[in-house]
């Protein structure tokens, strides 16, 4: 689960690529991302990312909005 | 004549948020839909029939949702409903835009072991887009008939209904295709299950024991609670610690990955072209409308426009509704003469006319509002909205949506109240409807129409009126916060949510939003408002006054000593020592309490006791206003308008709070914690004011 590289998601900016390594929440939330397709291994592209409030991605070709708090609880790894 | 046996089927509708699940419904069922809430929960439901060949098929809506655990409500309530109620036939609605992520909902309905058929809605978009399906190669790999089909446009309604049909008359043979978990899963599953059987044979049986195996090494909330204290509970345990030493992760992220596993690889065979789809426009309009500096004008904006349309335009056939109750009941005084069975003429035009006829003049009200929120709701901007208001909601605890009931609440509670409802979480929704009643309402404002210019001078008029506004306000804020601490405590929902791409609301759609929330208003506030105004007007008319003692008095006079000697008016005696601390006698305690039914009610009742007629408002509001004027001082004037804002909520509110939250008790919560936090406030008020000016 613990890649050296690893960065909150909510310190990549946008238009990145990013896959997830881990998500470091509780069960509820955790399980939540999973059904919207958010776990380990998924790739995620950051839309939009304005430093502060809420945060934009793009997961499985549809649009999720989070929380700067979830995306803090994102581990994700660059992936070019 | 010739009876036709008709076979009757149960259809569930399950699918993701944003799968055009609402327009495959209306497609399938037209505009016969009943809408209740499930037993014991705020989720609502849609119940419709239809019939078909040989079939009387009913429909049930089950809400959005994009997996079947046991931590949403909605999920709950969608899970519980397919193991519970055992429809015949499941029809898993997909995005076709998304499919792997729509399709993770689908593996569940698998491990559920329940029949279902698939529709692969909005195909058109998909198509154009150059996406193919395999709809027969899909078909073969997931067990299940797949349909195409355009929900908006009524494409792929016969064969969707024919697929129903097949898979509700045929026999049930088990899958060939089991989602596999791997070896080590694979493993602990056969242990756990074996458990099961052995020490919970009630469980095995109702779920089944790979459904129930599979569930709790996820760690579902619903299935350990069924197991605290049993042996099962150690082997599981045991399991997941094994598990979790194995992969270095949860079970359930592994179990996750495997589903995805399963649905990318039915993918991988079945669908043509995977490119990103659809989202260039969308992304486009997002630029401008989630703008970190133009959002929230342009939110802003759009609100006053739903505002405005809901309280101006609606003001047009509010009037006419208005003077048609008017008119009925100077219809039915002109026809009905005074002396036969006084009491029910009196009870009909003064108890139920008017009660009834106040709420039924909101309906225009509630229709536009309801009109403007499916528009923003169904063209994808209120996710937007929720998002732009999401960091200042935030700090209150709540969600970005919460802010929209709220601004609706400065016109009527009760349509604020029923918009409550866009708010998925109940902490978040409960919390909201608590402290709705705290924007100052329409109705209120006839307080501070009549109280402001008697106490106050011109220059200090709008002041005043603003501060009673912003004492709500930062009250309703503060009540909030306390709320999600105390009552409504618990982890805030996370803000995660899908921003689907917007589309072109479809008319039909709208009307039909709109129809069946006006319908459920009308239902449901309007027989709780019969037996209120019934109660009001027996509580302000008896008992009576003798009438000798009446003779050679005016209209007015006998008003007056009639509601001195009701029990309205000796409430309000037997409650001055209560309210004396905050500057109120027994005259403004019986105008409060009839102010209950309804906050304008207030001043009809103050005219009343005060013997002015409330007829003529030109010339004698003033007078009304110099009865006040000479019996209060501005301090107990304002102190006056500090208590109809904060305290108890009218009838029409409290009837919706009920209805809204499924219970009593939360509408009696609502109503008796304002009224005490009106007190202390005003006590402080009053009592810090008298010291300060003498």
């Amino acid at each position: 689960m613990e890649t050296k590289n690893a960065i909150p998601l909510s310190k990549v900016g946008e238009g990145f690529l990013v896959s997830v390594v881990g998500v470091d929440a509780g069960r509820g939330l955790r399980n939540r991302l999973i059904s919207m397709g958010l776990f380990t291994g998924t790739q995620i592209r950051i839309v939009r990312n304005d430093g502060s409030g809420p945060f934009v991605i793009s997961v499985k070709n549809s649009r999720m909005a989070l929380g700067r708090g979830v995306a803090d609880k994102i581990m994700v790894t660059l992936s070019g | 004549m010739t009876i036709e046996r008709q076979k009757k089927i149960t259809v569930a509708l399950a699918g993701n948020p944003n799968s055009g699940k609402t327009s495959i419904f209306n497609m399938l069922t037209g505009a016969s839909q009943q809408v209740a809430n499930y037993p014991g929960t705020t989720v609502e439901t849609k119940q419709a029939h239809c019939t078909y060949k040989d079939f009387r098929i009913t429909f049930v809506d089950l809400p959005g949702a994009y997996g079947l655990t046991a931590f949403s409500e909605e999920e709950l309530v969608a899970r519980n409903y397919i193991i519970n109620e055992k429809p015949d036939v499941v029809v898993d609605v997909i995005d076709c835009s998304n499919v792997e992520r729509n399709l993770y909902l689908t593996t569940q309905l698998i491990e559920i072991d329940v029949p279902f058929v698939l529709a692969f809605n909005m195909s058109d978009i998909a198509r154009r887009r150059g996406v193919v399906f395999d709809n027969g190669r899909l078909s073969t790999l997931l067990e299940a008939p797949v349909v195409s089909t355009v929900g908006n446009k009524a494409e792929g309604r016969l064969a969707l209904l024919d697929a129903i049909i097949a898979v509700a008359g045929a026999d049930r043979k088990p899958r060939t295709h089991r989602i596999i978990y791997g070896d080590e899963i694979e493993k602990s599953l056969k242990r756990i299950e074996s458990a099961i059987r052995s020490g919970h044979p009630e469980i095995a049986s109702r779920y089944g024991s790979r459904w129930a195996a599979i569930k709790l090494l996820e760690q579902d909330n619903e299935m350990l609670t069924k197991i605290s204290d049993s042996p099962l509970r150690g082997v599981l345990d045991g399991e997941v610690v094994r598990l979790k030493r194995i992969f270095r992760d949860d079970p359930e992220t592994v179990i996750a990955d495997k589903r995805y596993g399963f649905i990318s690889g039915a993918c991988q065979e079945a669908v043509k072209a995977t490119v990103e789809l659809r989202h260039t426009t969308s992304d486009l309009a997002d630029v401008v409308l989630t703008h970190r500096v133009l959002g929230l004008p342009i939110f802003l904006l759009l609100m006053y426009l739903v505002f405005y349309l809901t309280f101006t335009v609606a003001a047009f056939p509010m009037a006419w509704l208005e003077q048609f109750f008017g008119w009925l009941a100077g219809f039915i005084a002109a026809l009905w003469p005074a002396d036969v069975v006084n009491w029910l003429r009196s009870l009909l035009i003064d108890g139920v006319i008017p009660g009834v006829g106040g709420i039924l003049v909101f309906v225009p009200n509630i229709l536009i509002l309801f009109l403007a929120i499916a528009v923003l709701e169904d063209s994808g901007y209120m996710a937007r909205a929720a998002f732009v208001m999401d960091r200042l909601m935030h700090k209150i605890g709540l969600h970005g949506k919460s802010f929209i009931p709220m601004l609706i609440g400065f016109g009527c509670s009760v349509p604020a109240i029923m918009a409550t409802r866009i708010l998925e979480d109940k902490r978040n929704r409960f919390t909201t409807i608590m402290v709705l009643p705290l924007m100052s309402c329409g109705a209120r404002l006839t307080i501070y129409g009549l109280l402001i210019p008697a106490f106050f001078r011109q220059n200090w008029r709008g002041p005043v009126l603003w501060l009673i506004y912003l004492i709500g306000i930062i009250l309703a804020v503060v009540a909030a916060k306390v709320l999600r601490f105390t009552v409504f405590r618990g982890e805030t929902t996370p803000f995660v949510m899908e921003l689907p791409p917007y589309r072109v609301p479809t008319l039909k759609s709208i009307l039909n939003h709109t129809w069946i929330r006006g319908w459920l208003y009308l239902k449901k506030a309007g027989t709780v408002i019969l037996v209120f105004s019934i109660v009001l007007w027996a509580a302000m008319n008896y008992p009576r006054v003798e009438d000798e003692s009446l003779t050679g008095k005016s209209v007015e006079q006998v008003q007056q000593a009639q509601l001195a000697n009701s029990i309205i008016g000796r409430l309000g005696r037997a409650i001055e020592p209560a309210i004396r601390p905050l500057g109120f006698d027994w005259k403004i305690g019986s105008a409060l309490i009839g102010a209950t039914a309804a906050k304008e009610l207030f001043v009809s009742q103050l005219s009343i006791i005060y013997a002015v007629s409330s007829r003529d408002e030109s010339s004698t509001a003033p007078t009304l206003r110099s009865h006040l004027q000479a019996d209060y001082t501005p301090l107990a004037g304002f102190c006056i308008m500090l208590f109809c804002l904060i305290s108890s909520p009218c009838f029409a509110t409290v009837a919706v709070t009920r209805s809204e939250t499924g219970s009593w008790r939360w509408a009696a919560f609502q109503f008796i914690s304002l009224t005490a936090l009106a007190y202390a406030v005003t006590l402080v008020v009053y009592q810090l004011g008298a010291f300060f000016i003498g």
